[in-house]
C-alpha cells in the first residue's frame, strides 16, 4: 500500500520533471521524484540510503542544476511542446537499457536465490564495513574529494589575487 | 518524586496512548510528539521575538517594545493578529502555485529537523540511527524552499537574496557538517541520542559535555558560526539585506505567508541551537553534577535560551558581512579549521589521558586558528581612503 | 588576533545592554504621550485664527480679505465674505469671515498665510496631535474651531505675540490720533477684491 503511494508520486514526479515547459518547474518535479526515492528507501529498511539521498539530491544536485539553469539560459518558458529531434532513437536506447537491465537481473543469481532473513542494516554496519571491507574505495573517494575541494579553493584564492 | 518529574511527559504520553487501539499507536504516538513539538516550539518563537526585540532595545539603549500588556508582552499577540488580517499579496507575474508552496515547504522543513533532537531524558520524537543524518537532510531542503520563494516572486531582488542564500547555505553547511563529525567521533554513534548519552557522566562535580575539551570548543565555536550563516541570521544576514535588497527572498511576501517565513527561519534557529545542545553542550544533562535533580527537559530549554540570548547578543554587536568577507570566511578560515580540528580531534582519541592530551589538543588548534587569523588580517589591511572629489 | 575585535565588540554592547538597566541617562527614548519634550518657540504646524476678547467670534480679528485664500500654495483655505459689516479693534467697519475653513490634510505648514495676512489675524499653532477618525469631516476644520485666543498665542509664541500686539496697539494709537473722519474712506478698497475669488 504505501509502496504503491511512494511509487505512483516518483514516477509522477518523473513524467513531470520530462513533460513540463518551464525548467525551474522540471527541476522541482525532479525534486518530487527524488524525495519519492528516498521515500522508497526508508521503507526498504535502508535509512542511511535514504537520508543521504535527500541530504545529496535534493541538497545539492538540485540546487546545482538550478543555479546551472540560472546562471546559463534566461529564455521564457517554450509556448508549445517540444520534441527533441533524435527522440525515436533516443527513446529506442532507453528502452533497450531497460529491457537489458531487466533481463539481466532476472537472469543472474540474485532472482533465484532464495530470500535469506534480512540482516538489520544499521548504520553502525554501514560504517563498520566501510572502513573494514571497503577502506580502499572510501579512501581514495575521500582523497580525490578533499583533493578537489582544496583545488577549488586554491582556484578561487588565485583568481582573486589575479584581479588585484 | 524527582525521576517522575523528569519523566513526566513520557508517562504523560504513555497514559494516552493506553487508551487507544493498538494498531494505531505508533501513529498516535508519532501524532502526540508532534502536536508537542509544534506547540512548544510555536510558543518559544513568539516568546523569542519579544525577548529578542527587548533585549535589542537594551542593547541599543532603548527601551523596546513596551506598549501592548503589561511590559510589552502581548506584543507577539499583537503581531500575530496583524499578520493574520493582512491582504495576502500574491504579486501579478509571480508564479502562483510556487509562491505559496515555498512558505509551506521552509516551515515543514524546519521543523522535521525537531524529530530527532532529544529534548529530555527518553524524550526524542523518534530516536533513529541515523539521526543527525536525518538533522541534515531536513535542514537541506530549506535551501530549496527558499529558492522557491526568490524565483517564484519574480523579482530582482527576491532572485538575488535567494541566490545568495543558497550560497551562502551551500558554503557554510560544509564545515557545519565538519563540526559536528568530531562530536560524531567522540560518541561513535550518528544517533542524537547516544551523542547526549556519552556526555552524562561527571568527574567530580564536572561535566563531560564535548565542549570543554580543545576540539569540542573549537568544534562549537565553528558550529554556531556555521549554524549562524545556517539560519541566515545577523551578521551574515545578506539574503536579507534591507539596505542593499529589500528584504530578500520573502520581498513579495505579505500577511500570514511572511508571518510563516519569520517563523521558519526562527525555527530553524532554535533546531541549530539545540543541534549544538545535542553535540556539544551534553543536550539535557545537568552542568553539575549536584544539579541533576531538576528534570532534564528543563536544562535543554535553559541551554536552549542561553545560546538564543547569545546569538541576539552577537546580532546586536556586529554588522553584516559583505559576500566576498563571507565567502571568504567561509573557504579559508572555516574549512581549514574545520578540517584540523577534525584533525586534532583524532589525535585527541589516540593520545592517553592526561595533561600531554590536553597540551598537545590545545596546540593543535590555537597554533593553526593564530596562522590563520594572521593571513586573512594580513590580506585585509584596511588602507586609509583617499578621496578624490571631496575636500 | 583574529577575533579580538569581536570579542571587544560583545563587551561593549553587553555594557550597554547592563547599562541601560542601571543608569536611566542612557535611555534617550521619550516615552511620548506620557513624557513630553516642551516644544522649541519656533515650532509650527498648522494656523489658527486669532481673537481678541471673549467672545470667540465676534473677536476674530480676520476681515475676510481673502489674500491667504489666494495665497495658499495647495490651495486648502476657503472664505465667504459675510454680507454685513462690524467693527474692527480700531473701530473701523470691516467685513467678517462668514465662513472659513482650512483642511488640515491639505494644509503644508509652509506658513505663507500668515506672512501674507496684513490683519495679524492668522498665526501658526504648534498643536499637532490632529488626528481624527473621520477623514472628511473632521479634517476641514471651520472657523468655530480654527478660532484661538490672543492669550493662547502668548502661550505659544510669546516673542512673536509681543511684537504683533505692539504693532497693533501702535495702528490703533494712530488710528486714535487721526480720530474722527475715518468712517466713510474705509470701505472703499474692498469690494473689488472679492470680483477676483472665485
Ligand atoms: S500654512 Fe501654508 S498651506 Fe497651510 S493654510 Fe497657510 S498658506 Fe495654506
Ligand atoms: S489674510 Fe488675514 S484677514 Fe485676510 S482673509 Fe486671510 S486671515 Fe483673514
Amino acid at each position: 500500500m504505501s509502496f504503491a503511494i511512494i511509487a505512483v508520486f516518483t514516477v509522477a514526479g518523473a513524467l513531470a520533471a520530462m513533460t513540463l515547459r518551464n525548467l525551474v518547474h522540471c527541476v522541482l518535479a525532479l525534486v518530487v521524484a527524488f524525495t519519492g526515492l528516498a521515500g522508497l528507501y526508508l521503507q526498504l529498511g535502508a535509512q542511511f540510503v535514504g537520508f543521504a539521498q535527500i541530504l545529496v539530491y535534493v541538497g545539492a544536485v538540485a540546487i546545482l542544476i538550478v543555479f546551472a539553469m540560472l546562471l546559463t539560459q534566461s529564455h521564457e518558458p517554450l509556448a508549445h511542446l517540444t520534441v527533441a529531434p533524435g527522440w525515436v532513437t533516443s527513446s529506442l536506447v532507453a528502452v533497450a537499457v531497460f529491457v537489458i537491465l531487466a533481463w539481466s537481473i532476472r537472469s543472474s543469481a540474485v532472482g533465484a536465490r532464495s530470500i535469506q532473513p534480512r540482516p538489520e542494516i544499521t548504520v553502525r554496519n554501514i560504517g563498520d564495513s566501510l572502513m573494514s571491507q571497503f577502506v580502499v574505495p572510501l579512501e581514495v573517494t575521500g582523497l580525490l574529494l578533499t583533493a578537489a575541494l582544496v583545488g577549488a579553493v586554491t582556484i578561487a584564492m588565485r583568481e582573486q589575487r589575479m584581479n588585484r | 518524586m524527582t525521576e517522575t518529574m523528569d519523566q513526566i511527559f513520557v508517562l504523560l504520553k504513555h497514559r494516552i496512548l493506553a487508551h487507544s487501539p493498538v494498531s494505531v499507536q505508533p501513529i498516535f504516538s508519532a501524532a502526540l510528539s508532534a502536536i508537542a513539538i509544534l506547540v512548544v516550539f510555536a510558543t518559544l518563537f513568539a516568546l523569542t521575538t519579544i525577548l529578542e526585540r527587548k533585549g535589542l532595545g537594551r542593547f541599543q539603549n532603548r527601551y523596546g517594545p513596551n506598549r501592548v500588556g503589561p511590559f510589552g508582552l502581548l506584543q507577539p499577540l499583537a503581531d500575530g493578529l496583524k499578520s493574520l488580517t493582512k491582504e495576502d499579496i500574491v504579486p501579478h507575474s509571480a508564479d502562483g502555485v510556487v509562491h505559496m508552496l515555498a512558505p509551506i515547504v521552509l516551515v515543514v522543513a524546519a521543523f522535521l529537523g525537531y524529530a530527532v533532537l532529544p529534548l529530555g531524558r527518553n524524550m526524542t520524537a523518534i530516536n533513529l540511527d541515523a539521526g543527525l543524518l536525518y538533522f541534515f537532510a531536513a535542514s537541506s531542503v530549506v535551501e530549496l524552499a527558499i529558492f522557491m520563494a526568490g524565483w517564484s516572486s519574480r523579482n530582482k531582488y527576491s532572485l538575488l537574496g535567494a541566490m545568495r542564500a543558497i550560497a551562502q547555505m551551500i558554503s557554510y553547511e560544509v564545515p557545519l557538517i565538519l563540526s559536528t563529525i568530531t562530536a560524531v567521533m567522540a560518541a561513535g554513534s550518528l544517533s542524537t541520542g547516544a551523542i547526549v548519552e556519552s556526555q552524562t557522566g561527571y568527574s567530580g562535580i564536572w561535566p563531560h559535555w564535548f565542549v570543554f575539551t580543545p576540539w569540542g570548543f573549537a568544534g562549537f565555536v565553528l558550529f554556531m558560526i556555521a549554524g549562524i550563516a545556517e539560519s541566515n541570521r545577523s551578521p551574515f544576514d545578506l539574503p536579507e539585506g534591507e539596505s542593499e535588497i529589500i528584504a530578500g527572498y520573502f520581498v513579495e511576501y505579505s500577511g500570514f505567508k511572511f508571518a510563516l517565513f519569520f517563523l521558519g527561519e526562527y525555527i530553524g534557529m532554535f533546531a541549530i541551537c539545540g543541534l549544538a545542545i545535542t553535540l556539544f553542550l551534553g543536550g539535557w544533562a545537568a552542568p553539575f553534577s549536584f544539579l541533576t535533580w531538576a528534570p532534564s527537559y528543563f536544562w535543554f530549554f535553559a541551554k536552549l535560551l542561553v545560546l538564543i540570548a547569545m546569538l541576539i547578543w552577537v546580532r546586536a554587536t556586529l554588522p553584516r558581512l559583505r559576500m566576498d568577507q563571507l565567502m571568504n570566511f567561509a573557504w579559508k578560515f572555516m574549512l581549514p579549521m574545520a578540517l584540523i580540528n577534525l584533525f586534532a580531534a583524532s589525535t585527541w582519541h589516540f593520545t592517553p589521558p592526561g595533561a600531554i592530551r590536553w597540551i598537545v589538543g590545545t596546540i593543535l588548534i590555537a597554533v593553526p586558528y593564530l596562522l590563520l587569523g594572521r593571513g586573512l588580517m594580513q590580506s585585509n589591511k584596511l588602507e586609509k581612503r583617499t578621496y578624490r572629489f571631496a575636500d | 588576533m583574529l577575533g579580538e575585535g569581536i570579542l571587544k565588540g560583545l563587551a561593549e554592547t553587553a555594557r550597554n545592554f547592563f547599562g541601560s538597566f542601571v543608569s536611566k541617562e542612557r535611555l534617550t527614548t521619550v516615552q511620548f504621550p506620557e513624557e513630553r519634550l516642551p516644544q522649541p518657540e519656533a515650532a509650527r504646524n498648522f494656523p489658527f485664527l486669532v481673537y481678541d476678547g471673549d467672545d470667540s467670534q465676534a473677536g476674530l480679528r480676520c476681515v475676510a480679505c481673502q489674500i491667504c485664500e489666494k495665497e495658499c500654495p495647495p490651495k486648502c483655505i476657503f472664505i465667504q465674505k459675510s454680507s454685513d459689516k462690524k467693527p474692527d479693534y480700531i473701530g473701523k467697519q470691516q467685513f467678517y469671515p462668514a465662513v472659513f475653513n482650512i483642511d488640515v490634510s491639505v494644509c503644508m505648514s509652509c506658513q505663507i498665510c500668515v506672512e501674507v495676512c496684513p490683519f495679524d489675524a492668522i498665526e501658526m499653532d504648534n498643536a499637532f496631535e490632529l488626528s481624527t477618525t473621520d477623514r472628511f469631516r473632521g479634517l476641514l476644520w471651520s472657523r468655530e474651531q480654527l478660532a484661538k485666543p490672543n492669550s493662547y498665542f502668548h502661550n505659544i509664541h510669546p516673542a512673536t505675540a509681543a511684537e504683533v500686539d505692539e504693532r497693533l496697539a501702535e495702528a490703533k494709537a494712530r488710528a486714535e490720533a487721526k480720530a474722527k473722519p475715518t468712517v466713510a474712506a474705509s470701505t472703499t478698497s474692498q469690494p473689488d477684491s472679492q470680483t477676483t475669488t472665485s
